[in-house]
């Protein structure tokens, strides 16, 4: 039988994969934002596995606010992207120093 | 039996597509291993009971935002192998960070005092049985009238979302031609022409 424990090692596997992918790509800002793209749905299983399993509702809500703010986190990170791409014509994360941060 | 072999397939694509989308070496085919993880994430939203939300995730994430990240890594020139330079160097230490953290996921995962703690506590909102609502019903029923507010605001931050995408990226470009039909709808007949009255013999007064 299934129980909250499986969906929780599964969303674990996928959380951790998304921070390996930022580990791994260090370079490449798409694969980054892909990669935290995971970590968000890890995290929407886990709070779709708890809502399942102790008939709370409430988790499903959040895990359509946290769709939300994905959907406006990659956009607005892919515009950023386009524009640096247009100045610079580069998309190397270590290039990004133009503020001298 | 046949949703323990459901949720271990589905679960298995979900975890092998995340590592190709994290390790592979075109972008696009990141993107489309993006998409199955999306999708068999959302047949296990599914096996929980959670349609809506699975519906909704295909359609905003599938449908929106990988699309958008296929568009972007289609159109901008970028040469991935200079990006994949050293990808070497990082391995060892992001699979040891992994590691660790995986181990204490699974700690916490694994206690089983848990469960009966989170079981104890109060429900927000309890799931109302499925003969008098469905899951789509149920959440619409919360959404629109306690989360109301909650609601309006994540529709704010998608608009503020889409705003700022259109500023970030509108460039006026100098040096080309438009139409514009204002002026060409606007001119008058003495701005372009002017009728000259020329005296046989002495030719057209020079303007």
């Amino acid at each position: 039988m299934i129980g909250i424990v499986n969906y929780l090692v599964v969303s674990a596997l996928v959380f951790v994969i998304g921070i390996w992918g930022i580990f791994l790509n260090r370079k490449n800002v798409i694969i980054i934002l892909m990669s935290i793209e995971l970590i968000l749905l890890s995290v929407s299983i886990n709070f779709v596995a708890f809502s399942a399993f102790l008939g709370d509702l409430f988790g499903q809500v959040f895990v359509m606010f946290v769709l939300t703010v994905a959907a406006a986190e990659s956009a607005i990170g892919l515009a950023i992207l386009m524009v640096y791409f247009r100045n610079r014509g580069s998309i190397a994360v270590e290039d990004i120093n133009t503020m001298k941060g | 039996m046949i949703e323990t072999l459901a949720f271990y397939l589905f679960s298995a694509i979900l975890v092998a597509s995340a590592v190709m989308v994290v390790t592979s070496r075109n972008p696009v085919h990141s993107v489309l291993f993006l998409i199955l993880a999306f999708f068999n994430a959302a047949a296990l939203f599914i096996l929980l009971g959670a349609e809506f939300v699975a519906m909704i995730l295909v359609i905003v994430y599938v449908g929106a935002v990988a699309v958008l990240f296929l568009f972007v890594v289609m159109m901008l020139d970028i040469n991935f192998q200079d990006l994949r330079k050293g990808i070497n160097t990082y391995l060892p230490f992001g699979v040891f960070v992994g590691v660790v953290l995986f181990i204490e996921l699974a700690f916490l995962v694994l206690q089983t005092w848990i469960m009966p703690q989170a079981s104890k506590l109060p429900l927000v909102s309890a799931t109302p049985s499925l003969d008098t609502a469905s899951n789509t019903r149920a959440l619409g029923q919360l959404i629109y009238t306690h989360y109301l507010y909650v609601f309006q605001v994540a529709g704010l931050i998608l608009l503020v979302a889409m705003i700022g995408a259109i500023v970030l990226t509108l460039r006026h470009r100098t040096g080309v031609e438009r139409q514009s039909i204002r002026l060409q709808v606007g001119r008058k007949r003495a701005d372009v022409l002017s009728v000259q009255h020329v005296t046989t013999g002495a030719g057209a007064p020079v303007q």
